[in-house]
């Protein structure tokens, strides 16, 4: 399976990500945001990090890279593209996902590890997943998931809720929501399901003596729903 | 010429900033404020002599890459 990642300035888990698909079994490239033509690719990761310092809003210099043109078309032919964290807020400033990611609620950067609940498994990126509730990493500033209510419906009526913020158990109550998101709201994808964009970061928890291995059970997941 | 342009965050759209700063004016004793939203300003050089078009290309920029208009609303306040 091949792989792609992108590198913008100033993304900064690209290497993560390099690492981690490639020790599941991807063949990966790093792609530079200045090149135009993406190699051909069984997925493509939008990475974490802070694109462009940030500048502006969040993931919008990014989404307007030379870059994204072919990535906008690699997925609307039906590509598998992952935004993780800066890589999901690029996701909805490009529009290829809706909605928007805010500033926490509480004005602080959160770095922790939180629990998500898996609400989706009709796609291929969770199916067969043998655990329904993942512990992952997240680190960000802007995760607050903020969409307006007719976008909101459409996200629901289409199943297109990805991950949510939750407890240890997968009970899914505020007091677990890190960032203020919308319905406790930790990732979404497209409407077909071939874009996930999602702030925690499987990449950090792929190893059991540094972190954890509940990342290491969604990428060999995903790459055994590729072959 | 010069186009200057201020992008706000939209009345229902949470702004923790803005709340930020109100609380650190209440604690310097500017107890009668209610309300404090934080927003962009932009002054954009343009060679473009009509006012009109050159207002039409800022509002192109402000749909395209300076507001998102999901969360944000954006209004023309000067043109030189």
């Amino acid at each position: 399976m091949n792989s792609s990642v992108i590198i913008f300035p100033g993304s900064n888990c690209d290497r993560d990500m390099d690492v981690a698909l490639k020790k599941f079994g991807f063949k990966n490239k790093m792609i530079w945001h200045d090149d135009t033509k993406l190699p051909k690719s069984d997925l493509v990761v939008l990475p974490g990090g802070f694109s462009y310092g940030d500048y502006l809003r969040c993931g919008s210099m990014a989404s307007k890279s030379k870059i994204i043109k072919s990535v906008i078309d690699f997925a609307k032919s039906g590509g598998l593209l992952m935004g993780i964290c800066n890589g999901f807020q690029i996701l909805t400033e490009t529009e290829l996902l809706p909605g928007v990611l805010l500033r926490n609620k509480f004005s602080e950067f959160i770095c922790k590890d939180v629990f998500v609940k898996i609400n989706n498994t009709e796609n291929k990126y969770f199916k067969k997943i043998n655990k329904q509730t993942l512990k992952l990493h997240i680190a960000h500033n802007e995760g607050n998931y903020f969409c307006t209510n007719n976008q909101m419906k459409e996200i629901e009526d289409n199943n297109q809720i990805a991950l949510f913020y939750c407890d240890k158990k997968g009970e899914i109550k505020d007091e677990h929501n890190p960032n203020g998101s919308s319905k406790n709201i930790a990732g979404i994808f497209n409407k077909e399901k071939n874009i996930l964009g999602m702030m925690p970061h499987p990449e950090r928890m792929i190893d059991a003596y540094l972190s954890g291995e509940d990342g290491s059970l969604f990428f060999q997941n995903l790459i055994k729903n590729l072959k | 010429m010069k186009i200057s342009v201020v992008v706000t965050l939209k009345k229902a759209v949470l702004d923790p900033q803005g709340t930020t700063i109100m609380k650190a004016l209440k604690g310097m004793n500017f107890n009668n404020v209610n309300d404090v939203r934080q927003g962009k300003y932009f002054e954009i050089e343009i060679d473009e002599k009509d006012q009109k078009k050159a207002e039409d290309q800022v509002s192109q920029m402000c749909d395209k890459l300076l507001a998102n208009l999901v969360i944000e609303d954006y209004k023309i306040i000067g043109s030189q």
